[in-house]
């Protein structure tokens, strides 16, 4: 069987020259970034469509989420998509581990991440008095019920007003939510607010809440984050899918990076128990968001729709694409319509991201994809042939190279990653053992 | 012991510039190929250098074409390897050509950004690339470059620093938002380079100071209403574009002297064939 896959990697390589080739070794837990914000925002000129999902965890009747939109969403803008969505969506995009061997046909491999998303989501049980909007400023623009989400659409002249309105209505608004509100209510926004429905919840016999997705047209290329800080405790993350037409997505108000990629790392990454591919690309995530104090976005992957390579998971249908809200696909994408994917990844706190996240689409149409290399050396002894000890002379420095990459990508301890990798705890760099040599020479020579 | 400084702003200019595009690329990841610098900087040269012998000017030199590209490879990013000389060309070969009473109209590193972006595949600008948590240094870095190279046109990127910042500060107070988000602006190097590196560039601002700092409030005015009331990205340098017609009309209206880099040592009338020309940056 295995001769079987070995063959077909090789044959795809031959049929695309530049191409990856790769195996796929497993996947990370998808609930790696616990608590994780998960979106897939899809722009199309001034079309946006937000899809989210909840990772909520609490009694359903306490569930709630206000959201900031532009304008008075009707029922038919609004629609629960499937869960699965979002499972397709980072399966297709995750950090992937490659895998290759020496002097054999490129094997491919493979690892997933993670990720979830909340907003605001407190509400309180007891339900309190009849609320009067008029007397608040607060205006019922639509009301209605899609799949197990009761929604209402509100508009407000004054921000206390509405945190008195959601409070009356049994939303345990958290203290100072006027003060995050206000801005919004200034820009003659509206507010998204949805609960859950408990009986059409138990209709569906669904164990987990659908995502919500709404549409609408607006100038504002952005996502409003500052709303689910309010009641944060500690930094927290996004993962946020991007469709457009055109190209590569980045943030105008805050910094883009790209996260080292492409990298070689020791080949134990793949099956170690307690620093396995998913351990790892948390630590990457944990030490490369500190290194940047918070205060980038991250860049996860940038493909076209139509292809992968090395493929996480296959692409999303056209029909996947479409029930995200990418309105413009018809038909078969890899013909058709063009969809840009960008994954980003952000971890943020009130104080290092002050603002919402804000957008633009640039023309940048370079893949990019955050995949680390485990190259495993050739099993050969050092009398093999005359090629043998200079091989395995140049493996000591390749795993010694892997060490010092994976203890800067993730912070962890060099000398256990040594061991871990067939090298002394305190293998020193290649000038190193040289500058040694020379000393111990010069000792001799003396003696 | 007096230290000799150079005389001519521009030298500094290059200088700071040069310092801040390389901490760009080396500390801050600018997605930014050596190579699309060097081309960036071959095909600028050398356009500044044809325009200089087809028309058989004299007393012009390379500096200005240094900064153009220094300018450039600072604002502009492309995914491939041909932007940015074609940038480069159309920037300089626009300062020979499209001029108006003496002075070329666009800010060649301005134009060259808008042209790529608008009509060349795959440039964008990355206004978000310099973050704020280097504000301090970007601050220290701009300021340095900016009072060492003694530059004429110092008014200008005040007079626009204030106004931009009044008028975000304004709008913010009556939206309520934090002080922090207000900072938040005010940290970012996107709007430092601009304010001490683009919009000083003292051969393309009006020639008279009350004329100069209308310009800089206008400016300031429309970046505001661009990125704050259209939502649109990379108000800054939008604006100055828009703005270029405001110069020539106040210029004709609010005459001033004309400014130069060096002062000639012989009569204008006799190193330059055309007096316009002394003037070319």
């Amino acid at each position: 069987m295995k001769a079987i896959i070995a063959a077909l990697a090789l044959a795809l390589c031959a049929g695309q020259a530049q191409a990856f080739c790769g195996f796929f070794v497993g996947k990370a837990d998808a609930d790696l970034f616990n608590d994780a914000s998960k979106v897939v925002l899809v722009r199309d000129g001034n079309r946006t469509t937000i899809n989210m999902l909840n990772d909520y965890k609490g009694p359903l009747k306490e569930f709630a989420m206000v959201v900031p939109v532009p304008v008075v969403l009707q029922k038919q803008d609004v629609k629960t998509p499937f869960r699965a969505l979002f499972e397709r969506i980072d399966a297709y995009s995750a950090p992937r581990l490659a895998e290759y061997y020496d002097h054999d046909p490129c094997v491919p491999a493979d690892l997933a991440p993670t990720a979830a998303m909340s907003m605001l989501r407190d509400r309180a049980a007891a339900p309190v008095a009849k609320p009067r909007p008029e007397s608040l400023g607060v205006k019922v623009e639509a009301q209605y019920t899609v799949g197990p989400y009761d929604i209402v659409i509100l508009s407000a002249s004054q921000s206390d007003g509405l945190e008195t309105w959601l409070r009356q209505n049994g939303y345990r608004i958290p203290r100072g939510a006027a003060k995050v509100l206000g801005p919004y209510i200034k820009q003659n926004m509206k507010f998204f607010v949805a609960r859950v429905n408990l009986e059409e919840h138990a209709k569906s016999g669904d164990q987990y809440l659908p995502p919500l997705q709404f549409s609408f047209a607006t100038e504002k290329f952005m996502l409003p984050i500052r709303l689910g800080m309010i009641n944060a405790r500690g930094p927290q993350d996004l993962v946020l899918w991007v469709l457009t037409r055109n190209g590569r997505v980045e943030s105008t108000n805050y910094r883009t990076l790209k996260l080292p990629a492409n990298l070689n790392v020791p080949p134990y990454i793949k099956a170690d128990k307690e620093h396995g591919f998913g351990a790892f690309y948390k630590s990457l995530f944990d030490e490369q968001a500190k290194r940047e104090s918070l205060r980038a976005v991250f860049t996860e992957y940038f493909w076209d729709m139509s292809w992968c390579d090395p493929c996480a998971a296959d692409p999303l249908s056209a029909q996947e694409l479409k029930n995200l809200g990418a309105d413009w696909v018809s038909g078969d994408t890899r013909q058709g319509a063009r969809v840009m994917l960008t994954r980003l990844h952000v971890r943020y706190t009130p104080e290092t991201f002050p603002e919402d996240l804000a957008f633009q689409e640039t023309a940048d149409r370079q893949n990019f994809q955050t995949r680390y290399v485990l190259q495993h050396p050739a099993k050969i002894e050092p009398e093999s042939c005359a090629a043998a000890a200079p091989y395995l002379k140049s493996v000591l420095e390749r795993k010694e190279k892997e060490a010092q990459t994976l203890a800067s990508l993730t912070g962890w301890d060099i000398a256990a990653i040594r061991v871990k990798n067939g090298l002394g705890p305190n293998d020193a760099a290649f000038w190193q053992r040289v500058w040694r040599r020379l000393r111990e020479g010069e000792q001799q020579i003396s003696k | 012991m007096s230290l000799r400084l150079p005389r001519d702003a521009r030298i500094w200019q290059i200088a700071f510039q040069a310092i801040l595009l390389a901490v760009g690329v080396l500390v801050r990841d600018f997605s930014l190929a050596a190579s699309q610098m060097a081309l960036c900087f071959a095909a600028g040269l050398a356009t500044q250098a044809l325009w200089i012998r087809a028309l058989g000017l004299r007393n012009v030199g390379y500096l200005s074409a240094v900064i153009t590209c220094l300018g450039l490879s600072l604002l502009l990013r492309a995914d491939s390897l041909w932007v940015h000389p074609l940038a480069a060309a159309i920037a300089l070969s626009a300062k020979f050509t499209l001029r108006l009473r003496g002075k070329h109209l666009f800010n060649p590193a301005m134009l060259g950004v808008i042209v790529a972006v608008l009509m060349l595949p795959g440039a964008w600008i990355s206004p978000g690339q310099w973050g704020s948590d280097l504000a301090l240094a970007v601050w220290f870095l701009a300021l340095g470059g900016f009072v060492a190279s003694r530059a004429q046109r110092a008014d200008t990127s005040w007079v626009f620093l204030a106004a931009y910042l009044v008028l975000i500060g304004l709008w913010y107070l009556w939206l309520g938002k934090s002080f922090a988000s207000w900072m938040h602006h005010l940290q970012s190097g996107a709007l430092l380079l601009f304010a001490f590196f683009m919009i000083s560039d003292p051969m393309t601002t009006p020639d008279r100071r009350s004329a100069r700092i209308l310009h800089a409030v206008c400016v300031a005015a429309v970046a505001f209403a661009w990125q704050f009331l259209l939502y649109k990205p990379n108000g800054l340098v939008w604006a100055l574009f828009f703005c270029v017609p405001l110069v020539p009309l106040l210029d004709a209206v609010l005459p001033g002297r004309r400014f130069r880099w060096r002062e000639p040592a012989e009569p204008a009338a006799t190193i330059a064939r055309k007096d316009s020309w002394s003037t070319a940056r």
